[in-house]
């Protein structure tokens, strides 16, 4: 059970010094009980206190973080996480997705599937989305120098973190001693192998994946590794069929927030791409990123498919209290000119993009107004009185959009066409025009229309 | 000696109602079959805290005629077979379809709004051609519906047909006419946890016994606002199994209106090459909008495309198991 804020305050100086930023000791007691901050902030805090806190210092599900250094160096982070439910707050760290390769592959062939991924980005709602690195996997029969060979291409392809897969201790010496400097993550200690990687884990600074298909062998192996001084750890239940995953998934998560069970109080990682039947490569993905995984581990680079499991992930990771939203006020796609038509739509981002793109990837030059619609989409804003006449003829005149086109003419989103007659009134001088319902049918109205 | 995990089992006061769909000749209808969903007393999937009473179902939607807005990509595939509704209804069934969904269309092909005679038409001749469980959903205009609705519930009395979609503005004429002629019904909110509540509450009071109510929560398609849709279907089941009586409904949703109504799925030309395959793009995009929402809790999901029907099903094996 973690430490309520009272347990807390009784185990710290209580001399309200101030020195970590709180007024007062008992506040700090219950920021550090909420874990909205670090133990190290109180300087003052006495050995043995120390070790009593350090469990509640802990987050439930501990925070890993893979780095690389260099140019083109990225950062993944997973754990932290709080909650079982996305709307009790928020999930926090999105699972950093990778992209396995195998040793007994062509180098050739690797390289390219490499070059491809690493290169590969696509736009979502402004964002720009991608993968989050490389894992490279031994196959039989195990070759220490074929294994460090395939590391060194990778690294030599990408900068970003690696995930080295080898159950046999010599090919994991020589693919960690290919990239030796770094700290990548190393799948995996079992049963039988965990002394020999937990030794290299400790000489490499890096996270070690504990593997076993049982609760309790994983709990039993984290445990000893813990005890060899080995702090970060990530979890593989070893589930590859859906069923087993959601249910373990579900259960790792569970003792970890619930019960505080340290020895499950890790990230977890997934393999979709161990799927039997290829297509369901994908749903065992979005599995993965719903129920609790930590880092996945993909085969296939098919844009079809990351395409839609990085938009899975941005969905699934949004704050639920925060909409993602556009600032609002007049934007210009393709440099209009002051007869060009001047388009109105709310500051949700994904309706604000669904339109934007539209009329960008067109070609056609358009002023774009954002409404302050709270972040809503247009009939969700219309339902709730935040896009309405009154906050439309709002924006048209704080925009100073009257002064830089000469045609005022206001096109508004078919699915609020009710709204054109309260607007003429609120703004006399302009034309109200009702567009299209779907912004993918508007490029074709401009041509036609305006 | 390893420790023993000891795993924590949530337990429930609260169960999902067990609803029943269609009705076999011995029953009072012409269903080759029925389908029955719901009545977890857990979490999807929890099979060890209790093991799942029904697996969720994946339905087909078909039209009553040739949908023109529907993507290129279904229409090719359903080819001839959806030029009348008999016809797409076999070619359903036969792609693996549990239960047939019959979206009426506001208009004809002739472009008159829809009569209740063709409407009665089309739902005689679907029945008549498959014996799979029907749903029958009008096109989502108070008055319109309700003037379809009704002649087709009393043209099929006794089939146990589910009539949607009842919303606020017209669920009295539905339920009413459902209740007269032994149909069930399928109520809508958008999104929101209380505006489902509160239609469970109104739809009740009429007298429809509980086991003939499906609720659909309304959902988003991936990249739409799926996330909205995925926790309101969390926060319901939850709430159901905490024992509120007016969230115990089996959940409904329709992924593949939804996500055929994307752009990622509607359309392959002009979009960036980073968007990959437009098929297996489509299909995906309308197989994990399923898979999510039935992870989250549906207990029938609306599809429209027969191989993302294949792969959801498959997942639903793996998952029942
Ligand atoms: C997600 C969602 C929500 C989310 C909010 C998401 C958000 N940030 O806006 C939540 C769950 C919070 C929500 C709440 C509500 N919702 Co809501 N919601 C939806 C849902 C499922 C999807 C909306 C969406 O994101 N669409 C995607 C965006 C991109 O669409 P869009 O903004 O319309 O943009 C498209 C077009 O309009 C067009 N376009 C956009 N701009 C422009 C501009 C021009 C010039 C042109 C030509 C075209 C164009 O291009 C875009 C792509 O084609 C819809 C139902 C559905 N499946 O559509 C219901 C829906 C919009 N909601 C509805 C309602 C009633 C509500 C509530 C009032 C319910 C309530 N009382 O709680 C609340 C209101 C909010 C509040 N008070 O807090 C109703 C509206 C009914 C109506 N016709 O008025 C809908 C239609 C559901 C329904 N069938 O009843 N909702
Ligand atoms: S720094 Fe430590 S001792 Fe000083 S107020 Fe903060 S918690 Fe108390």
């Amino acid at each position: 059970m973690p430490l309520s804020g009272i347990q807390i305050y009784k185990l710290l100086p209580k001399t309200n010094c101030k020195d970590c930023g709180l007024p007062t000791c008992l506040a700090f007691a219950m920021k550090l009980a909420a874990k909205q901050i670090e133990l190290a902030a109180c300087p003052h805090v006495k050995a043995d206190a120390k070790a009593q806190l350090a469990d509640a210092a802990e987050p439930p599900v501990r925070l890993i973080t893979l780095k690389t250094g260099g140019a083109g160096a990225r950062e993944v982070k997973s754990g932290n996480e709080t909650v079982l439910f996305r709307h009790e707050k928020s999930f926090i760290n999105k699972p950093g997705m990778f992209l396995r390769v195998r040793d007994d592959d062509p180098i050739a062939s690797i390289q390219a599937k490499v070059a491809a991924a690493e290169a590969y980005t696509v736009r979502y709602v402004g964002i720009d989305l991608t993968l989050d690195g490389f894992a490279v996997q031994a196959t039989a029969p195990f070759d220490p120098a074929r294994f460090a060979n395939v590391v060194s291409a990778v690294r030599a392809s990408s900068k970003r973190p690696l995930i080295l897969i080898a159950r046999d201790v010599a090919v994991m010496t020589a693919g960690l001693r290919a990239i030796d400097g770094e700290s990548p993550l190393i799948h995996g200690a079992d049963a039988s192998n965990w002394e020999a990687m937990a030794g290299l884990a400790k000489q490499h600074h890096a996270p070690l994946v504990a593997c076993a298909d049982s609760l309790d062998g994983l709990a039993d192996l984290t445990g000893k590794l813990k005890a060899k001084g080995i702090d970060d750890l990530v979890l593989d239940p070893v589930s590859r069929q859906l069923g087993a995953a959601l249910t373990r998934q579900t259960q790792i998560r569970r003792l970890a927030l619930k019960k505080d069970f340290r020895p499950l109080g890790y990230p977890i990682i997934a393999f979709p791409g161990d799927a039997t039947d290829p297509t369901q490569e994908a749903v065992q993905a979005a599995q993965a990123i719903t129920k609790y995984a930590g880092f996945i581990v993909l085969e296939r680079f098919a844009p079809e498919m990351i395409y839609p499991l990085l938009v899975l992930r941005e969905n699934i990771y949004t704050d639920p209290q925060k909409p993602i939203q556009v600032l609002p006020g007049l934007y210009e796609i393709n440099n209009p000119k002051p007869t060009d038509p001047v388009l109105v739509t709310t500051n949700f981002s994904i309706t604000y993009f669904s339109v934007a793109n539209e009329v960008e990837g067109a070609g056609l030059p358009a002023w774009l107004l954002i409404v302050d619609a709270e972040g809503m989409s247009v009939l969700t804003g219309w339902a709730a009185g935040k896009f309405d006449a009154e906050r439309i003829a709002k924006a048209v005149k704080e925009s100073g959009i009257a002064n830089k086109v000469t045609k005022h003419r206001l096109v508004v989103p078919g699915h609020v066409a009710v709204l054109s007659g309260e607007l003429e009134e609120e703004l006399p001088t302009w034309e109200i025009r009702v567009g299209p319902r779907e912004a993918v049918d508007l490029p074709a109205f401009m041509k036609q229309a305006l | 000696m390893p420790p023993q995990v000891e795993i924590p089992k949530d337990s429930w006061s609260g169960s999902v109602t067990t609803v029943t769909l269609g009705a076999t000749a011995a029953e009072g209808g012409t269903r080759s079959h029925t389908v029955t969903v719901g009545g977890h007393k857990s979490l999807p999937f929890m099979h060890f805290e209790q093991k799942m009473s029904h697996r969720p179902v994946v339905a087909l939607e078909i039209k009553d005629h040739r949908p023109e807005d529907w993507s290129p990509l279904l229409l090719e595939l359903w080819g001839q077979a959806a030029n009348d509704p008999a016809s797409w209804a076999k070619a359903a069934e036969q792609a693996g379809a549990e239960l047939l969904v019959l979206s009426l269309s506001q208009t004809g092909s002739d472009g008159n709004p829809t009569t209740p005679e063709t409407a009665v038409a089309a739902v005689q001749s679907v029945l008549k051609a498959s014996g799979l469980p029907l749903l029958v959903f009008a096109p989502g205009q108070a008055e319109l519906d309700n003037t379809l609705l009704v002649p087709v519930a009393e043209a099929t009395r006794g089939e146990r047909l589910v009539l949607g979609i009842c919303e606020d503005k017209n669920y009295r004429t539905i339920v009413a006419t459902a209740m007269a002629n032994d149909h069930l019904i399928s109520t809508r909110t958008p999104m929101d946890v209380n505006l489902a509540k509160q239609l469970n509450i109104l739809v009740r009071d009429m007298g429809i016994p509980t086991d003939r109510i499906l609720m659909d929560p309304t959902t988003g398609a991936l990249g739409y606002g799926i996330e909205y849709g995925y926790s309101v279907m969390e926060r319901l089941r939850l709430a159901a199994l905490q024992g509120d009586g007016n969230t115990q409904s089996p959940m409904i949703v329709t992924p593949g209106a939804e996500a055929w109504k994307a752009k990622e799925a509607k359309i392959g030309h002009d979009v960036p090459a980073s968007w990959g395959d437009w098929k297996e793009r489509a299909i995906n995009w309308e197989t994990l909008t399923a898979v999510a929402l039935i992870e989250s809790g549906a207990d029938i999901v609306v599809l429209r495309h027969p191989e993302s029907l294949r792969r959801v099903r498959a997942a639903i094996d793996e998952l029942m198991i």
